[in-house]
């Protein structure tokens, strides 16, 4: 690769008890580029998810995100890039079912805090990129699946990540509701100039990465870059 | 047309008849489809005119002379560069796919290797589709998804067969 990594991890190994989940796995993810992870189930993909994020430290190895070392980081400091840099989406969207789509979307800002009018405002334009505005007052339980996951695109999306993370995003969703997810993904991402690690086991989805990445058996089999 | 280098993987194995061959090819080929006597000396006839097989010996008997045939250099390069190249990603290629595998571990050559190949030519292809797709009208993007579907289908296989492909090499071998 010739431009800088956004994103990298080298020689990472990470085991849970016994079981060694990540066997030395090397990646690099450029900026605004949106990679596809791919393997089997149970051969890794989201322990390196989880590794790049942050969420999990490897036993060795080393991960990188824009110049920093994020495995060397105090919790508090990688627990910051996670609010600050990083938006997550996961297969079930994991929305707040109380609260209604403008409050779940905007919850990462209140957290972080930003002022109530002033997150639900980002919430609404986050809402509104995603044609999810009708449904700012809905709670998750008056959705359909593919409808929920968007609102939770928007609130992966709505701190402007620097890279989003996506595992499984479309595991629950029917053909029809994973290719308006993936198209508004995509979409977004690009015009934010948002990195994307996308965790998926559909060739589908994949299809929609630039790159995919295979993991097997722990470890990184295959890198496969895009002739377009 | 997958015969002709299933005939070639067969006698790289050692030479044979053509009544062997066809038993050989029925039994790891041809379960569902039995290869028809005309088919094998016709291909083998082909072969032969193509400098790809030559004739080992000849055994007389009371019936028809028996031509026991064996592979060539030009047989082997051509089977050799057959099972490298990635087919061209299209529906309804589950029978030279699976037949590439076999003949690569019958063979001895990597059969993961072939399948990561293949796996990535599908993938680059249902990218292109997936890109055209989204910019296409719709009756465009219902055919470009009628070819995605066959593609994650066979993409499916290549990584299923992948996953189990010591247990394939194990019954090959049987």
């Amino acid at each position: 690769m010739n431009a800088t990594p956004h994103l990298s991890a080298r020689q990472v190994i990470k085991s849970f008890g016994p079981t060694q989940a990540l066997r030395g796995v090397d990646i690099d993810v450029l900026p605004g580029e949106l990679v596809a992870v791919m393997g089997p189930s149970g051969s890794g993909k989201s322990t390196l998810l989880h590794c790049l994020a942050g969420v999990l430290i490897p036993d060795d190895g080393e991960v990188w995100f824009a110049g920093r070392r994020v495995d060397k980081l105090p919790e508090a400091e990688r627990s910051a890039l996670r609010r600050h840099s990083f938006g997550f989406v996961f297969q079930f969207g994991q929305l707040i079912p109380e609260l209604p789509a403008v409050e779940n979307v905007a919850l990462p800002l209140l957290l972080d805090g930003t002022g109530r009018r002033g997150a639900l405002a980002a919430a609404r334009d986050a809402l509104e990129r995603l044609a999810m505005g009708d449904f700012a007052a809905s709670r998750p339980g008056e959705m359909s699946g593919g409808e929920a996951q968007r609102i939770a695109l928007a609130r992966a999306l709505v701190t402007q990540p620097a890279v989003l993370f996506a595992d499984e995003p479309t595991g629950s969703l029917d053909s029809l509701a994973t290719e308006r997810v993936m198209d508004l993904l995509v979409d977004v991402a690009q015009e934010d100039g948002t990195t994307v690690v996308l965790v998926t086991h559909n060739p589908r989805v994949a299809a929609y990465a630039a790159r995919e990445v295979v993991v097997r058996d722990g470890q990184t089999t295959t890198s496969v870059v895009s002739a377009s | 047309m997958s015969v002709p280098y299933a005939l070639l993987g067969l006698l790289e194995q050692g030479t044979s008849y053509g009544y062997d061959l066809k038993r050989a090819y029925d039994h790891h080929m041809g379960a569902t489809k039995p290869l028809p006597f005309g088919q094998v000396y016709s291909t083998l006839g082909r072969l032969e005119r193509d400098r790809k097989v030559k004739v080992a010996g000849v055994e007389s008997g009371e019936g028809p002379e028996r031509r026991r045939y064996a592979i060539t250099r030009t047989g082997v390069t051509d089977l050799e560069r057959w099972l490298r190249e990635p087919e061209k990603p299209e529906p309804h290629l589950q029978t030279v796919l699976f037949s590439k595998v076999v003949l690569a571990l019958l063979s001895d050559r990597s059969a993961h290797d072939y399948l990561d190949a293949q796996r990535a030519a599908h993938l680059q292809r249902m990218r292109e589709l997936t890109a055209l797709r989204r910019t296409a009208p719709l009756s465009q993007a219902l055919l470009a998804d009628h070819a995605l579907f066959h593609l994650e289908a066979d993409l499916r296989w290549i990584d299923q067969t992948t996953a189990r492909l010591e247990d394939l090499r194990e019954e090959v071998y049987e």
